[in-house]
């Protein structure tokens, strides 16, 4: 295998700036968004005392769960070892790191009081899980960072596999912290189960790595930076592997559901009854999210083709979304179990009278600063790509893969 | 990040704490508004000079004794603070303690630090005493706050 | 303010003036030194100011007797509205009434509900339950959410970032998040936007020596006395003394949270 030559990205001038000021604007849009949301407060959202957590939430988990997905591409190469994910090491950090900063932007940006995000920094309950995420987000930050620089700075060498450890652990325990928001709650049926902690874990492998080779992609498309079938082969395998993963999750989670107590109206809820959420969850998450690209990728001829490649990854991130928007809106959606074995005839404050559930119609400002969030992320990557040498200049099979020299 | 946002925090509040000791000095002594309980009375419940620069940590002192520990018996509430300091305005209604001119607005208008308390603290006595002078606001035959509806427990004088 | 159901429980205060004088004795000296400067005005009596901190020697709950709750009557919802300023909430120009009507905050509601079994319908008024361990609490990431030494679960709106986590975990839906400004407050109930709150068990009361809570007082001045205020650690309490006889439940007791409020009859 030849040594691996990074470079910064040669766009033209025009080009660069061009995509710059693009992302820039819709970054921009999403700040005017948050300003308005801010400034009104959130009667100007679909968000109700009912769905407390919507769009933006959707979008910061998103890109949350997916920026530790993109570092598994550096984890591989790192942990265990394998040299053709090797070359894709700075990127994958790179692309992690962007797409944390985007999603807790919209996270910070969606709180009631914003102005007062030094307390969320100053003031812990570390009975919270979402005190600990605090630290694992910004701890991510900093130890990937400090992973790069042991990937760029050849003196550092010595610290490379240990950084690259630490980095996949604490990638995990991120994850996990992700999925136990929602996983501690006993209040509301469809969380309250621990399977979501590794469930998010397999999402998060899923989506980054969607959101990894579409970038890739891009990026090395706009360079004229060579990517050779053989590298493309292997991440589509790990594809497969990762949406088999996720049905196993989701059979898994509705098995607890259905085993562990009396949770049937809950299950018969996302899967017959519960209209748009039911669709979102078949159609949305299973048949275009998974089922979708899994054939595709799979397929003879589509499987070659580099478009069909990209329009798979463009489903997993769309039904990554509907993923997130049938667990987390419809795990919300579902009236509370107050009086078990009783049916709400009346109530003052909307307790899903007749088992009724909520409803939820998102409004643009929320769409907005979500959208503004993953600009953020890709801005980064930009300005990333652009200053520091990341990308290798060819990923062709000849300088990735091992056995090049042998099938010549 | 945290410690920069502190340090800066710090920075502007030294800034403010000087710009708001040379307002001090241009103005003369007397801040308080004509016409309040506060103009009546020799001095505040600190001394003067001390409430100036220190009115916030007070305030932030008691606010934690308030809320957590339920003791709202001590000279420092912020509820006292209104009381005393809101003035009445021509039709007998008091004037909202953050408005441009009056004892809260117009310092911290002048001094640039942008004031929270009442984002959800009432700016004029209403709705029951809370604390000592809580409730002694509104000279006799003066109306009470801002109309409410009726029923509510309206300022009542102790 | 005047309304004659609003006795004072002199047990319940008796109790609480010898808590406050163990208070004194256990407490730290600093601290001993400060209560015992307060100690020289007059002690604490009805309608006066706490001057000493709260203590777990007293934990206020309630038992709602939902066979004496009339259908129809929200006479505990208004006065709560009233009393906590919630009333003067106001829907913001060019918002849609419906979706207004799922984002304004409230505290206590009617809830009607039958048994799927036997049919039997009951109604009951619902707010915070002010858990022994509230799931509120544990998930607020800065602490705002918390319990007083007295078992009322409150938020501490200085530190409340607005996150909404608590919402989330609360098997009550309790709690209510500011959609919008607030112009009007009242000085014993803040209120401001992007924040989170519940009922409080009218807290200001508790702090000003006053016997009951809003809801309680206007249940018995409409004559149905199916909510009872009190100290569920005073066995000598008429809340001790009708638990003691009643049979009551908590609100989903498979969670296990210790709620302050029981219910009986359902």
């Amino acid at each position: 295998m030849k040594r691996i030559v990074y470079r910064e990205w040669h766009l033209a001038p025009q080009r660069y700036w061009g995509l710059l000021a693009l992302l820039a604007i819709v970054a921009g849009i999403g700040g005017l968004a948050f300003w308005y949301m801010e400034h009104q407060g959130h009667w100007v959202t679909g968000m109700t005392n009912e769905i407390v957590w919507g769009t933006p939430h959707l979008f910061a988990i998103f890109l949350i769960v997916a920026a530790s997905g993109a570092l598994n591409l550096a984890s591989i190469g790192t942990v265990f070892g394998k040299t053709p994910y090797q070359p894709l090491g700075r990127f994958s950090g790179l692309l992690a790191v962007a797409l944390l900063i985007g999603g807790l932007l919209v996270l910070v940006l969606d709180l009631g009081r914003p102005d007062r995000l030094i307390v969320a920094m100053t003031s812990y309950n570390f009975r919270s899980i979402f005190a600990w995420n605090v630290l694992l987000y910004t701890g991510f930050i900093a130890i990937v960072l400090a992973y790069l620089v042991t990937m760029m700075d050849r003196r550092l060498r010595a610290y490379y596999k240990a950084a690259g450890t630490l980095a996949f652990t604490w990638r995990l325990l991120l994850t996990t912290g992700t999925g136990s928001i929602f996983g501690f709650i006993v209040a509301r049926q469809a969380f309250d189960t621990a399977v979501l902690a590794p469930m998010f874990i397999v999402m998060s492998f899923l989506y980054g790595l969607a959101v990894f080779i579409l970038v890739l992609m891009f990026a090395c498309a706009q360079d004229e930076r060579p990517i050779g079938a053989y590298l493309l082969n292997r991440l589509k395998g790990l594809m497969a592997i990762f949406i088999a993963g996720v049905l196993l999750f989701i059979l898994i989670y509705f098995l607890t559901k259905l085993y562990g107590a009396k949770h049937y109206d809950l299950v018969n809820y996302y899967l017959v009854s519960g209209g748009r959420y039911t669709v979102a969850f078949w159609f949305g998450w299973v048949f275009l999210g998974l089922l979708a690209p899994f054939g595709i990728i799979l397929h003879p001829v589509l499987g070659q083709d580099r478009r069909w490649l990209a329009g798979a990854c463009a489903l997993v991130i769309l039904g990554g979304m509907a993923s997130l928007y049938v667990l987390v809106i419809g795990g919300q959606a579902y009236p509370l179990s107050l009086f078990p074995d009783q049916t709400i005839l009346e109530s003052g404050f909307h307790d899903g009278v007749g088992g009724q559930i909520s409803g939820y119609a998102p409004t643009m400002p929320e769409f907005l600063l979500g959208l503004g969030g993953v600009a953020v992320a890709m801005l980064i990557t930009a300005v990333g790509l652009r200053a520091l040498q990341l990308l290798p200049e060819s990923l062709a099979d000849k300088e990735v893969d091992p056995h090049a020299a042998v099938k010549a | 990040m945290a410690t920069a946002l502190v340090t800066g925090g710090r920075v502007i509040l030294g800034l403010a704490g000087a710009l708001l000791a040379l307002a001090v000095q241009a103005g003369g002594s007397n801040f308080v508004i004509p016409g309040s309980q506060a103009a009546k009375e020799q001095r505040c419940v600190e001394p003067t000079d001390f409430m100036r620069r220190n009115h916030m940590e007070v305030i932030k002192h008691q606010r934690d004794a308030t809320v957590h520990d339920g003791i709202r018996s001590t000279k420092h509430s912020l509820a006292g603070c209104i009381a005393c300091h809101v003035a009445q305005g021509p039709s007998g209604h008091p004037v909202p303690v953050n408005d441009d001119r009056q004892f809260c607005g117009a310092c911290h208008e002048f001094a640039a630090v942008r004031l929270n308390c009442f984002d959800c603290h009432a700016t004029v006595p209403a709705g029951g005493p809370l604390g000592p002078g809580g409730g002694a606001a509104p000279a006799p035959g003066v109306a009470p706050g801002t109309p409410l509806p009726p029923g509510h427990p309206q300022t009542t004088v102790r | 303010m005047n309304n004659p159901s609003e006795a004072i429980d002199q047990g319940r205060r008796g109790f609480m003036r010898s808590a406050a004088g163990v208070a004194t004795v256990t407490l730290a000296p600093g601290v001993l030194l400060h209560t015992l400067a307060n100690a020289a005005s007059p002690g604490p009596t009805a309608g006066e100011p706490r001057a000493v901190q709260v203590t777990d020697q007293v934990r206020y709950g309630m038992l709602i007797d939902t066979t004496k709750c009339a259908e129809g009557c929200t006479a505990c919802v208004s006065a709560c509205d009233r009393e906590n300023g919630l009333d003067l909430q106001t829907m913001p120009e060019g918002a849609d009434p419906a979706l207004w009507d799922r984002q304004e905050a409230r505290w206590i509601r009617k809830v009607k509900v039958q048994d799927n079994l036997t049919g039997k319908v009951t109604n009951l008024p619902l707010m915070c339950q002010h858990c022994e361990h509230p799931p509120c609490v544990d998930v607020c990431p800065t602490g705002a959410s918390f319990k007083r030494a007295d078992g009322i679960v409150m938020v501490d709106r200085h530190l409340c970032i607005g996150c909404r986590y608590c919402m989330m975990a609360c098997p009550y839906k309790a709690r209510s998040f500011i959609h919008t400004n607030v112009e009007v407050k009242l000085t014993l109930a803040p209120r401001g936007k992007g924040c989170v709150e519940s009922c409080n068990l009218c807290v200001h009361r508790r702090d000003n020596g006053q016997a009951s809570t809003a809801c309680a007082d206007a249940c018995a001045a409409a004559g149905h006395g199916a909510i009872l205020f009190g100290d569920l650690k005073d066995p000598a309490s008429p809340l001790s003394q009708a638990l003691a006889k009643l049979p009551s439940r908590q609100l989903r007791e498979n969670l296990a949270l210790n709620t302050g409020v029981r219910y009986a009859g359902v």
